[in-house]
């Protein structure tokens, strides 16, 4: 009986034998998958939050917050020569803050520039200054923002938190105000009301509120208002191109440092990114940020051992299996591969249901309601999150099949057959 | 003129738990094609031990070791895996079965892993097998729900699916009653005549031994017949 030695057909034996465990064990294979799907769900529906977080906290911000705002910083005098200058005597002045208005010089050209630059979305200029506002015997000090209306609305949506009157209405009425609720709450102000504005120059108007808007951020909503850039120019008693800030938004707002680096460098002025702007809440989100990955890791970690000792448990199980396969001729590397493809197996299957469960968990909580200024809970279906899920998922599996898997193809079948 | 298939030159091997031990003194010996040896010697002789180095799956041992005209001493263990699931056959005290799977599929796996047969040339051979073990109605019941002598005779039909020249038994017969004895030692004798195959057992039962065609008695280590 002669015949070749030639390999000519691969009958995945391996996989075969994998699957066969697999399916001869359901109870073992559902527990260990279930340690997988709970490691998952968490995994995303944590990271999905945290991520829900972070924007429902930078939309906040940017009801009033530009992404970059260049504006003009004041300047402090200098020595005219420097220190130890040839051996001269320094010549000792007291550095003061240079007499210099906030004014940006030619803002029109500088605007077109911006507007150039790629991935710039809105650019606006304003006129910002303090005010006091005072209406009989109260006077409360408070912030006017001279605004483009149009460009403002744009970048701030301003339409969509006003709760009494129309936004254009300062168009038509120079001498308009709109007045956050809480300062109409203070000095129970309504719409159609005047009050008497002051500014630092000691110029006074009397002004007409066409309307109430509402951040349901006290601070913005006791202090802040909207008036025409042109009243604001006239209450600082500057020209009709005096522009104090010049907001630019851009479509990367989560990466807002490089530009606004670079417009800094491009105008000559300062240009302010709006995470620097609020550093403190940014802090506040990377802390977040960083316990939600650690506790979701830490959770898909354990669902790993849990899938090892499982895993183990079977390897120990079926020794006498691996020893007869040896035998017959599987190599080392044959065992690794039954028991890392059933790790695999069982991985998928816990993946799969972990996705589900993560977009029930997730569906289930985006119609809790909350209040205050965040209403329903601010969780999305995050695709990245489902993909670094899935990935980390993988991974965890692999390694806890891998591992006991590498132990089971070193089992010395001599040993375990001579028994 | 016959086929040297296997031949043995001056092995020795070493335990070294719990103390030195020196188990195999330098044997030697040759089979040939179509031969049914048996070995045989008391508990502790070094019996098992050589058979488990003629194997290949034992590599720890000095001396050196030719299966079917090569060299096998020094090869590393994949290859050693490979020559294993072509040339050799195992049969064990225990059965060995993989429970999970039908008899029919127990009897196929080497032959899936060797691959040199489609899935339904190599079922239609397992299903041969079978058949010559008077097994083809059990085909396929799961491995765990037959009798032990039923196991055994699967075990062998596994042991014989990619023609192995040389089939290997440790105690083949030791866990069975005298009737299922008497059917193993007919079928390794009709391999042995019919199909030239070596068969190379290790067993304590000298009427088995006797009716064998060579017997190797073993004492401490060596080869005293």
């Amino acid at each position: 009986m002669k015949k070749s030695t030639k390999v000519v057909y691969n009958h995945h034996i391996n996989s075969n034998i994998a699957v066969t465990y697999i399916i001869s064990n359901k109870k073992l294979t559902l527990v260990a998958a279930l340690g997988v799907t709970i490691g998952i769900a968490i995994f995303i529906f944590m990271n999905s939050m945290a991520k829900g977080f972070d924007k429902s906290s930078a939309a906040a911000i940017f009801k009033t917050v530009p992404h970059i705002r260049i504006y003009k910083d004041a300047q402090i005098s200098r020595n005219l020569l420097p220190e130890n200058y040839h051996n001269t005597i320094p010549l000792i002045i007291n550095p003061k803050i240079v007499a210099q208005s906030p004014n940006i010089i030619n803002p029109k050209k500088i605007i077109e520039t911006l507007q150039q630059q790629p991935d710039v979305t809105i650019v606006t200029s304003e006129v910002n200054t303090d005010i006091f506002i005072n209406s009989g015997k109260t006077q409360i000090r408070g912030v006017a923002m001279g605004v483009d209306i149009k460009q403002a609305d744009k970048m701030f949506n301003i339409s969509s938190f006003v709760v009494d009157g129309q936004l254009n209405d300062l168009e038509k009425y120079p001498n308009g105000i709109f007045i956050g609720v809480g300062l109409a709450d203070k000095m129970s102000l309504k719409k159609g009301d005047y009050i008497q504005v002051n500014s630092s120059k000691g110029i006074s108007k009397s002004m007409k509120i066409l309307g109430l808007f509402q951040t349901n951020n006290s601070n913005v909503d006791k202090k802040q208002t909207y008036i025409h850039i042109n009243t604001a120019r006239q209450l600082l008693a500057e020209s009709n191109d005096y522009v104090s800030d010049i907001y630019v938004n851009i479509n990367d707002y989560d990466h807002p440092e490089t530009y606004a680096k670079r417009f800094g460098k491009l105008t000559g002025y300062v240009a302010e990114d709006w995470k620097t702007a609020n550093a403190t809440l940014m802090a506040a989100s990377n802390m977040r940020r960083i316990i939600i990955s650690f506790i979701s890791l830490s959770i898909l970690i354990v669902a790993g051992f849990g899938i090892y000792n499982i895993l183990n448990m079977t390897i120990m199980q079926k020794i006498n299996d691996i020893a007869i396969l040896k035998a017959m001729g599987f190599k080392g590397k044959d065992v690794v591969r039954i028991f890392v493809q059933q790790a695999l197996l069982i991985g998928i299957l816990g993946i799969i249901i972990g996705l589900i469960a993560a977009t029930l968990l997730i569906s289930r909580l985006q119609h809790v309601y909350i209040g205050g200024d965040i209403g329903y809970f601010p969780v999305h279906y995050e695709p990245t999150m489902y993909i670094r899920g899935i990935i980390f998922g993988f991974i965890v599996t692999f390694l806890s099949g891998y591992i006991p898997a590498k132990k089971a193809a070193n089992v010395d079948p001599v040993a375990i057959l001579r028994k | 003129m016959k086929n040297i298939i296997l031949e043995a030159q001056t092995l020795n091997k070493y335990f070294y738990e719990p103390t030195q031990f020196q188990v195999l003194k330098d044997v030697s010996f040759k089979a040939y094609q179509g031969e049914f040896l048996t070995l045989i010697g008391k508990s502790g002789s070094g019996k098992s031990t050589l058979l488990y180095l003629l194997s290949t799956m034992d590599t720890d041992y000095t001396g050196n070791l030719w299966i079917d005209k090569e060299k096998v001493t020094g090869l590393k263990q994949d290859t050693l895996a490979q020559i294993r699931n072509e040339k050799i056959g195992f049969v064990f005290q225990f059965h060995y079965l993989l429970p999970e799977f039908s008899c029919l599929k127990n009897v196929m796996i080497p032959a899936l892993k060797l691959g040199q047969y489609s899935y339904e040339e190599i079922e239609q051979q397992a299903y041969q097998k079978l058949k010559i073990l008077d097994l083809q109605d059990q085909a396929l019941k799961p491995a765990s729900k037959l009798s032990g002598g039923q196991q055994q005779r699967v075990a062998i039909a596994r042991a014989l699916i990619n023609h192995p020249k040389i089939i290997m038994g440790d105690e083949p017969t030791g866990n069975l009653d005298s009737k299922n004895t008497r059917i193993v030692f007919d079928i390794f004798k009709q391999l042995s005549v019919e199909f030239g195959q070596t068969i190379i057992a290790v067993t304590h039962d000298n009427d088995f031994a006797k009716a064998s065609d060579r017997i190797i008695e073993m004492q401490d280590g060596m080869i005293i017949s």
